[in-house]
């Protein structure tokens, strides 16, 4: 595949105005620029509630939002056909709520069920009480590394079986359930990114950002310096019970039972 | 009998709590005082309210500079308790109303989830409402909660007025749910959170001029009481027009000293008279304060939310070199996120040199990759005392969140200068 020409990465940031709440539109700020850094240029699309999507853009970016803008963010999700758009998509980066509006169904307080869009095989249930804090996990793919974030979420979403965690939370809830033993936080299914972190995730976590933009290129993605982001990270990671030595290990029974 | 008693003992020691902790410089003596005397006697804010003409100052951002101006309007009329350090919940209205036994009148600034409490007790003749914006989500209070809330408290005080911001969608949710309310055309700089219906989700359309609505029905109420940008004026639906000269900076800052006109009104003061007070409040807590410091001169600024931000950063002068200072604690809300909402790209437009920025604070380095991000070039430093000698002499705008700007005044103020 031959680099992409100018303004040949499309961004969309999906719906900001219901599922903006959290800030994760960040996300796709981060991801423009760093590939503006290393001479890829891009273009920022935002798609509002009341717009048409464009289909058929490169990367799309969907944030966190209130529980009572669900409903209308999946009408207008599902009147869209944004299924395709996102199963054909290089790149997906799904935070929270849009990493809820993926999967198949969400369930709220009240037990009304709203459906998803399938393109991830997981279901979204209440948990007991809102997860709120701080969150460090590892990421099952050794080059993303650990993954710091902010979560704020009262839902908790069960992954089938074949569907690969993104990372194993260390501090903090993540999806809330177990996947095949370990705690989870997360999803990765192909180019689809999903994950309950803010921060926004790819401004704390540029390894992640890096992931995504290397499923949208097809390039390479060399380090980018910005003074700002080791202190950062490290003061993230320090702040972390893992940081004080208590690392998470793998429970060897269930080794087995992992994914090839 | 021994409820008096209690109230008296409740009462006194709460001053005295105040006084000590004032004398022993640890800060505010109104919240510690106050919180004495509501765990020794919980009934003690709805017998200090009583028989007074209490009006509440709620909403996310400006609710301090509001209670401010109508303090001001309010002391056109008599005597005012105050409080007017900010303690925004129930134990520093409590305060407020003991240290002035003999004020016939009360502005109570009420943080937004105190709002039921504060006026189950003392049952306000009036509550302001500016804004409601999104604010330390990480305590789970999404701004739709806030106002269902807010909604729900307005619903038990039939009697009470509602002096409301017609133009925050958000706002008018939450006040419709009011028996009596008076609508003013405030303005609002910050269509972040109601992009979408407070009621429905749906999208709202904006129409002609400040005007909005939805199509599940939910619309802009006409205001009684409009801001006038163009000549700074207040003006009523029947022609008055009372002419708005403040010593505060800002088109928000028109807004608030609209609401507090309205509600002094509400109250009894002529809002042609009162306007000519407000020209003398010049600073608000240590807010717009001037501090001169060694080469610097510094003006404090508080931004607490991305509305605040988009509010403050218009105001900076062009010229002077900026000290950005950022905390995360347990009042400011522990997640930084919120700084991606704010449009800090406006700063790359200015004129200067590389060094003429500092990020500082707490969370300096949040504030410094967000800076990266949206091309200003800054220096970061974590003190912001440091971060000062970074900066060339002359004026500096310091703009700095909840816990990062009383930490600073404090240190300022204490430092000597
Ligand atoms: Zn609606």
């Amino acid at each position: 595949m031959s680099a992409p020409t100018a303004a040949d990465l499309a961004i969309a940031v999906l719906l900001p105005d219901v599922l903006g709440t959290y800030s994760d539109a960040g996300n796709a700020v981060v991801l423009a620029e760093r590939a503006r850094r290393r001479g890829v240029s891009t273009q920022l699309l935002t798609v509002t509630l009341a717009d048409a999507p464009p289909h058929g853009a490169d990367v799309y970016v969907l944030g966190g939002g209130e529980d009572a803008a669900l409903p209308a963010a999946a009408r207008w999700l599902l009147r869209h056909r944004m299924r395709d758009a996102l199963a054909e998509a290089r790149a997906v980066l799904a935070v929270c709520a849009g990493f809820q509006l993926l999967g198949s169904t969400i369930t709220d307080l009240a037990g009304r069920v709203v459906q998803g869009l399938e393109v991830l095989d997981a279901d979204t249930a209440p948990g007991r009480e809102r997860a709120v804090g701080e969150v460090v996990a590892s990421a099952t793919v050794a080059t993303i590394g650990e993954l710091t974030g902010f979560e704020n979420h009262r839902g908790h979403t069960t992954l089938g079986p074949a569907v690969q965690p993104l990372a194993v939370p260390t501090r903090g809830t993540g999806n809330g359930t177990q996947q095949h033993g370990r705690p989870s936080e997360g999803a990765l299914s192909g180019a689809i990114v999903a994950t309950y972190l803010h921060g926004p995730v790819l401004a704390r976590n540029p390894s992640l950002a890096d992931h995504l933009l290397a499923l949208a290129t097809g390039l390479d993605q060399p380090p980018l310096d910005l003074p700002d982001q080791e202190p950062l990270r490290r003061a993230y990671l320090e702040t972390s019970p893992h940081a004080r030595g208590r690392r998470w290990r793998p429970i060897g029974r269930n080794r087995s039972r992992r994914r090839g | 009998m021994v409820a008096e008693q209690r109230f008296w003992v409740a009462r006194h020691a709460g001053k005295l709590t105040s006084t000590l902790s004032r004398r022993l410089g640890r800060g505010e003596g109104a919240v510690i005082g106050g919180r004495v005397a509501l765990a020794l006697d919980p009934g003690a804010l709805r017998r200090l309210a009583r028989e007074r003409r209490i009006a509440l100052v709620s909403g996310t951002n400006g609710k301090t500079t509001t209670s401010h101006l109508l303090a001001a309007v309010l002391r056109t009329l008599g005597p005012v308790a105050h409080n007017a350090t900010g303690a925004n919940m129930p134990d520093g209205a409590l305060a407020a109303l003991a240290d002035a036994p003999d004020a016939q009148l009360a502005v109570l600034e009420v943080d937004e989830l105190h709002v039921a409490t504060v006026a189950g007790a003392v049952d306000p003749r009036v509550v302001v409402l500016g804004n409601l914006s999104r604010d330390q989500l990480d305590r789970g209070n999404e701004v739709r909660a806030v106002a269902a809330a807010l909604a729900q408290a307005l619903r038990h005080h039939p009697d009470t007025w509602v002096v409301a911001n017609a133009d925050d969608p958000m706002v008018v949710w939450a006040a419709r749910a009011a028996a009596r309310t008076v609508w003013v055309s405030a303005g609002s700089g910050w269509s972040g959170d109601t992009a979408g219906c407070p009621r429905c989700g749906e999208p709202l359309r904006l129409t002609l001029g400040r005007a909005w609505g939805c199509r599940c029905g939910l619309v802009r109420p006409r205001p009684q009481w409009s801001v006038r940008r163009e000549d700074c004026a207040l003006t009523d639906d029947e022609g008055l027009s009372v002419p708005l000269s403040l010593h505060l900076p800002g088109a928000f800052n028109l807004g608030n000293a609209a609401l507090a006109l309205v509600a002094g009104a509400v109250l009894g003061a002529d809002p042609l008279v009162a306007a000519a007070g407000l020209a003398n409040v010049s600073n608000v807590g240590d807010r717009y304060r001037k501090v001169r410091r060694g080469r610097h001169e510094l003006r404090l600024l508080m931004a607490k939310n991305p509305a605040g931000w988009a509010e403050t950063l218009p105001l900076l002068e062009p010229d002077a070199s900026l000290l950005l200072v950022i905390n995360a604690r347990e009042a400011d809300g522990r997640d930084t996120s919120w700084l991606w909402d704010v449009p800090f790209e406006q700063l790359t437009s200015r004129p200067g040199v590389a060094t003429d920025v500092v990020a500082a604070g707490e969370r300096a380095h949040d504030l410094g990759l967000r800076l990266d991000y949206g091309h200003v070039r800054h220096t970061t430093v974590t003190d912001p005392v440091d971060a000062l000698a970074c900066l060339p002499p002359g004026k500096v705008e310091v703009v700095a969140n909840y816990t990062a700007f009383r930490t600073l005044a404090r240190r300022l103020a204490t430092e000597h200068t």
